[in-house]
């Protein structure tokens, strides 16, 4: 019954999860636009499992334990190199460049 | 009922997640994304998913928030300071990619929802009134997804002991 609007909303949250990641420099606030993807497709999962069967809540649950398990590294990797460069900003962030 | 629940919790989750990726202090981003994720959790509880809810709070809006908010004021940027967003170019372009993408993904809605193999309508409600909400997960979990379910253990032992090591000064 709630199948296409659910698809729809988790639709547009993915969308505005795609822009936050475009359009921000600080990557704090880009991890935070990852999560909503990961919400919006967690809808989708949920939505499907109401009308397909129990499957798809179990996968929510795998993507919340990878979530936490990315949250936890990122944010760590975040304090790592705001030691050294002392900005969160992609703009100050290259230590990769040759 | 549960339609007009329905669209109220998305209106406050899209809403919320608008103003979490447009505000330009950290903790106030942060704020907003708690709201998206209560009201995702909200949409759990309108879509027979009672047990996920509970654990969208506790585990996002819960502890991934505070670990968030915890960064932030550990790094002490919860001021601000000068905006973070791109210029107006580089916000017009991920725009479009974000509504192009948008609309790709409501073009595909429809296309899965063949008849076929869809449950007859109430059932997951009918499965959880008789088998009790977390019975009816964890029956799935613990007998078909059992072994990805101890993987997912070592995975997050594995992010645990990476997160120490790489937050500590010296290694």
């Amino acid at each position: 019954m709630l199948l296409g609007p659910a698809l729809a909303v988790s639709a547009i949250l993915f969308s505005i999860g795609v822009a936050g990641v475009l359009m921000r420099r600080n990557v704090i606030v880009i991890f935070m636009a990852v999560e909503i993807m990961l919400n919006a497709v967690n809808i989708t999962f949920v939505a499907l499992a109401q009308q397909l069967g129990p499957e798809g809540q179990v996968i929510v649950f795998f993507v919340m334990a990878v979530a936490a398990a990315e949250a936890a590294v990122g944010l760590a990797i975040i304090l790592a190199v705001f030691r050294h460069q002392q900005s969160v900003n992609l703009r100050d962030i290259n230590l990769l460049r040759g | 009922m549960t339609v007009v629940a329905f669209w109220a919790l998305a209106g406050l989750s899209i809403l919320s997640a608008l103003l979490c990726i447009t505000r330009h202090s950290p903790v106030s981003a942060a704020l907003w994304l708690v709201a998206t994720l209560f009201g995702v959790a909200g949409m759990f509880l309108v879509l027979d998913a009672q047990f996920l809810a509970a654990i969208q709070i506790i585990v996002y809006a819960g502890a991934i928030m505070v670990l968030f908010l915890f960064v932030i004021m550990l790094l002490n940027l919860g001021r601000g300071g000068p905006s973070d967003l791109r210029g107006w170019p580089g916000r017009i372009l991920a725009g479009v990619i974000a509504l192009g993408l948008g609309g790709e993904l409501w073009a595909l809605r429809g296309l899965f929802q063949t008849a076929a193999y869809r449950l007859p309508e109430g059932t997951m409600a009918q499965a959880n009134a008789e088998m009790g909400v977390v019975d009816l997960v964890a029956e799935t979990l613990f007998r078909e997804y059992l072994v990805p379910f101890e993987i997912t253990s070592v995975l997050l032992l594995a992010a645990a002991v990476g997160a120490v090591v790489l937050a500590k000064r010296k290694v």
